[in-house]
């Protein structure tokens, strides 16, 4: 009885976006007289970071620090239309949507410096601390707070802006399949190291190596968080989880968290993490979205790294102790080696 | 069975207040004196979102009948930051990125309060261990067992 | 230490314009997490307005059966029971989430009529005081059944003379513009395995997966003082919810109001439309806000999970290990109704055959309805579980040819202006270099005419 190690490699591509009925959002943006910034939106944030990601979006297109602003999202009568959080579009949709509306507030916030300063528009810069300048001459500056204030007490302007990113509707050709869903691929190679004890199934991962493409890196700690998050539920879906375990039988059906496993804290590998960016020509920053592939290059890893450990190929998910060991059966009863 | 006047220390506050037999801590926090802090993902014992202290201890505030604990003392997330600064595992959290959506955390803060409250060196085994019975289902768990370390190292310096 | 990037390395794409980013690229702190670790976030569950009600589902007991009787006497007479909705109280019963997008027919009642097709579907929603006296009330619906053969698995519900689980699609499939499936036709398949140098056939089989967020699926609906219905909800999608609920309630869109965006975990499991129309019902017809949320059990066994997939993969594959052609026969187990199933049936269709250049593609992409709980979007829905059909595949050619396994992915790999097989021209590829990195990461050898492959070098072919 002994436990077998072994390597296993799977490489993916996944889509950003998932379009064919037309898929749009949109962001508002208007400064306070505060010189805040107010993002309005109706997208949702499920814990992948989108309220963080489309105010950096908003604070390098403006060139205004981040605490500058704000991100007001997901009441439908207060923010413009958004298809919603799902296919990996949120950054990308709306970290678009959220750029063009900048912009456009960044050309008006010039235009009330360039009259408050009495110089040319096309001669001011941000300087990222909340100042507009004159290129290179620090000391003809106003900050934005009195910008601000300018532009609604004295030249009677909005500081403002509206984004949209609009992917067109496509339809398939029924015939051949033909389409475009998607705004760009993102890509994976993912090397999971894997020991198999022979005597009890169980399948332990101890490290796993990730190669990830992602177009940017909008916020690297958020990058890594769904990196490792994705990983761990790749490798949970792999070795643990269904809600039917003898499908397609109805029965022994999981009712909570007793009984619908998942690997806990004592269970997670070891990660090697490595970022690649080629950045997306339509992307927000060149940003691909990453938030659904995470999950999925650990799953065919840790399948062949099984099969590398002990010989047996599982065709069927999830990993289980019961299938591995049904499998070192079969091997032990046809010792023929050109099984596969 | 009749309703029950119950008497809490509730983050270093009396509340009293009427409890129907058979309410939970939980619902009673939640429902009852508005706090929110503490999440109800299962309501069975099998998440640890709804996790507490009472008299110390960490426990799963949806399987504890609160006529039962009458006269105890509970700390909630809510009562951990003393004077609006955050403690060290709070910030040990923020600063770690060990949240995503948020859930899991409050139950998980508060798992890792009682173990350093008893254990204030802990193991990362020790820390495995004390949120054994939390789930999360975004983050992968490392960041919040590197968190919970780095907190007990972040409170020995202080 | 206080938080975890990932290296970044740029030697793979040297010639990309470095950046001039001042909050792009860097470590912003969440600005979410202080809320997080305070306990402040509000989650829809978090508000407790005046006069809640609380909503409870009675479910049904069989896959498949007709109704013949629902008795409401023991329910109705449960203490603090305010109510019990019924599909007659729903005044568009029938519906499809994706019909927004022009998806056909509506397939699925709020609450069951006259059928169930799955265990666990809705059939009546007790309105009470209480959460206990609104389960109590449910538990005590009686329902008398009749029933119906139900049908488990995808081939066998696409076998002749299978019971019909859907009549509103009238086969065991959705239609795709006529045809039986999505499909992919690219190149000549047959030619390939004719000339190929060996075949290789497997299958590959999922269950069905939880999302299992930490917060379950559900809403607060209250009533407004002018008129409105204002929804606090964890939907993935606002709109997407208040249109649909909308249609539903058969309502003015703007009579709605989505409040939400702070969701407890998504991963694809909450744009379903499952709560907020009957809730919205409830508090229209009492005055009164209501509470709907899914326990645990019915997060884990009612709501949608990621779809069961049986995958057929057939290629027709090179002594030199290039794969010639493919042939997949996918089959996505839809369960009882719709709901968007049909859409991740066609983004498998589209991610197939997975991230190589194949010039001969041959798809049939199959979205089956079974008597079981509808399956529905979920984290990488129709390219997963391909994945893990595609990546196997991969391992078992190059354990066949023995091939070095990422040498094999290598040779194939797609490329910048390769055409897919959905006719799309590659751009932006990336595949051959995070091969090459993860092979350096684990000290993998490849020779040097590997290492120098570049994504943005056309191939021969
Ligand atoms: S809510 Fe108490 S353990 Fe889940
Ligand atoms: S952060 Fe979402 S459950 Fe832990």
């Amino acid at each position: 009885m002994a436990k077998l190690r072994g390597r296993g490699y799977a490489s993916v591509n996944y889509p950003t976006g998932m379009n064919l009925g037309g898929d749009p959002s949109q962001a508002l943006i208007h400064a306070t007289t505060t010189g805040t910034f107010v993002v309005s939106l109706s997208s949702v944030d499920l814990g992948q970071g989108l309220k963080t990601v489309v105010a950096q979006c908003a604070a390098e297109t403006l060139g205004l620090p981040v605490e500058n602003i704000l991100v007001d999202t997901a009441d439908t009568d207060t923010g413009p239309h958004c298809m919603g959080t799902f296919a990996s579009r949120g950054t990308h949709r709306v970290g678009n949507a959220v750029i063009m509306a900048a912009a456009e507030a960044r050309e008006v916030m010039l235009a009330v410096a360039a009259e408050e300063l009495e110089v040319d528009a096309g001669d001011l810069e941000t300087d990222g601390t909340g100042f507009v300048q004159v290129t290179g001459a620090r000391e003809k500056r106003i900050h934005i707070t009195d910008l601000a204030l300018a532009a609604h007490f004295t030249h009677g302007r909005t500081i403002s802006g509206r984004g949209i990113f609009l992917k067109e509707k496509n339809d398939p050709v029924p015939e051949t399949g033909e389409m475009d869903p998607d705004s760009c691929q993102a890509h994976a190679c993912t090397v999971a190291v894997v020991e198999v004890d022979d005597e009890t199934g169980v399948v332990e991962v101890l490290r796993m190596h990730n190669a990830y493409e992602i177009g940017r890196a909008l916020n690297p700690a958020m990058v890594a968080q769904q990196v490792e998050g994705g990983a761990w539920m790749g490798m949970s879906h792999a070795l643990f989880e269904a809600t039917e375990p003898y499908y397609p039988a109805r029965d022994h059906g999981p009712t909570d968290f007793n009984e619908y496993l998942m690997p806990g804290a004592a269970d997670i590998p070891e990660y090697h993490n490595a970022i690649l960016e080629r950045p997306a020509g339509n992307g927000p920053f060149g940003a691909k979205g990453i938030g659904e592939m995470t999950a999925n290059a650990p799953i065919p890893a840790i399948a062949n790294a099984i099969f590398d450990a002990c010989g047996v190929r599982l065709d069927t998910m999830p990993f289980t102790p019961e299938r591995v060991l049904r499998g070192l059966d079969e091997l032990r009863a046809d010792r023929s080696p050109t099984k596969e | 069975m009749a309703s029950q006047v119950v008497n809490l220390r509730v983050n270093e506050r009396s509340r009293e207040f009427l409890a129907a037999p058979g309410t939970s801590l939980l619902s009673s926090l939640r429902d009852t004196l508005g706090l929110t802090a503490a999440k109800r993902g299962c309501a069975q014992g099998g998440c640890g979102t709804c996790t507490v202290l009472l008299d110390g201890r960490a426990v799963m505030s949806c399987l504890v009948a609160v006529q039962t604990v009458d006269g105890a003392s509970v700390r909630t997330l809510e009562g951990v930051a003393r004077d609006g600064a955050l403690d060290e595992v709070q910030s040990a959290f923020l600063e770690g990125f060990a949240t995503q959506c948020g859930f899991c955390t409050p139950g998980m803060i508060m798992a890792a309060e009682a173990l350093l409250d008893r254990n204030p060196d802990p193991t990362r085994d020790e820390v495995v261990e004390a949120i054994s019975g939390n789930v999360c289902r975004c983050t992968g768990y490392g960041p919040i067992v590197d968190a919970i370390l780095d907190a007990a190292a972040r409170r020995a310096k202080a | 230490m206080s938080y975890k990037t990932n290296p970044i390395d740029r030697t793979y794409f040297p010639d990309e314009p470095a950046q001039d980013f001042t909050v792009i690229g860097s470590v912003v702190r969440r600005s979410d997490a202080l809320g997080h670790v305070t306990g402040r976030t509000a989650f829809f569950e978090d508000i407790s307005p005046p006069d809640l009600l609380h909503l409870k589902t009675h479910r049904s007991a069989r896959h498949h059966a007709r109704i013949l009787d629902v008795d409401l006497t023991a329910a109705l007479a449960v203490p603090g029971v305010v109510r019990v909705l019924t599909h007659a109280d729903i005044p568009n019963n029938v519906f499809t989430p994706l019909k927004l997008i022009g998806v056909e027919p509506d397939d699925e009642p709020v609450l069951a009529e006259g059928k169930v097709r799955y265990l666990g579907e809705p059939i009546c929603a007790v309105v009470a005081e209480t959460e206990a006296a609104a389960r109590e009330a449910a538990a005590r619906v009686r329902v008398e059944y009749e029933d119906l053969p139900a049908v488990f698995d995808v081939e066998e519900a696409l076998a002749e003379g299978a019971p019909i689980v859907n009549e509103y699609h009238g086969n065991n499939y959705f239609t795709y513009e006529g045809h039986h499936c999505r499909r992919i036709r690219f190149g000549d398949v047959e030619a390939a395995f004719a000339a190929a140098d060996h075949v290789f056939q497997w299958r590959y089989q999922s269950a069905p997966i939880e999302h299992a967020p930490t917060e379950t699926t559900g809403c607060i609906v209250v009533p407004q003082p002018d008129g409105r219905l204002r929804i606090h909800s964890d939907t993935q999608a606002c709109f997407f919810t208040l249109d649909n609920t909308a249609l539903i309630l058969g309502t003015p869109f703007n009579k709605l109001r989505i409040v939400g965006g702070t969701v407890g975990g998504g991963f694809g499991g909450k744009v379903d439309i499952a709560v907020e129309p009957v809730a919205c019902v409830a508090a229209t017809l009492t005055g009164q806000p209501v509470k709907y949320v899914y326990s645990r059990y019915e997060e884990m066994q009612v709501s949608s999970p990621r779809a069961a997939e049986r995958i057929y993969i057939k290629d027709a594959v090179m002594a030199d290990g290039r794969v010639t052609g493919r042939r997949v026969t996918l089959y996505v187990d839809a369960g009882a109704y719709s709901r968007h199933s049909p859409y991740g049936t066609t983004k498998a269709a589209a991610h197939l055959p997975g991230p190589y250049s194949i010039p001969n593609v041959w798809a049939d992409c199959h979205c089956v309805f079974t008597n079981r709980t509808p399956s529905s979007a979920m984290r990488g829905f129709g390219v997963t579980i391909a994945d893990f059909a595609l990546e196997s595949q991969m391992d078992r050619i190059a354990r066949a040819l023995g091939m070095d396994p990422l040498r094999l992915r290598l040779l194939n790999a797609y490329r910048d202006g390769d055409l897919k097989a959905h006719r799309k021209v590659a751009e932006g590829t990336a595949l051959v270099e995070v091969i090459q990195k993860a092979a350096r990461m684990v000290g993998h050898e490849l020779p040097e005419e590997y290492l120098r492959m570049s994504s943005m070098d056309r191939r021969e072919r």
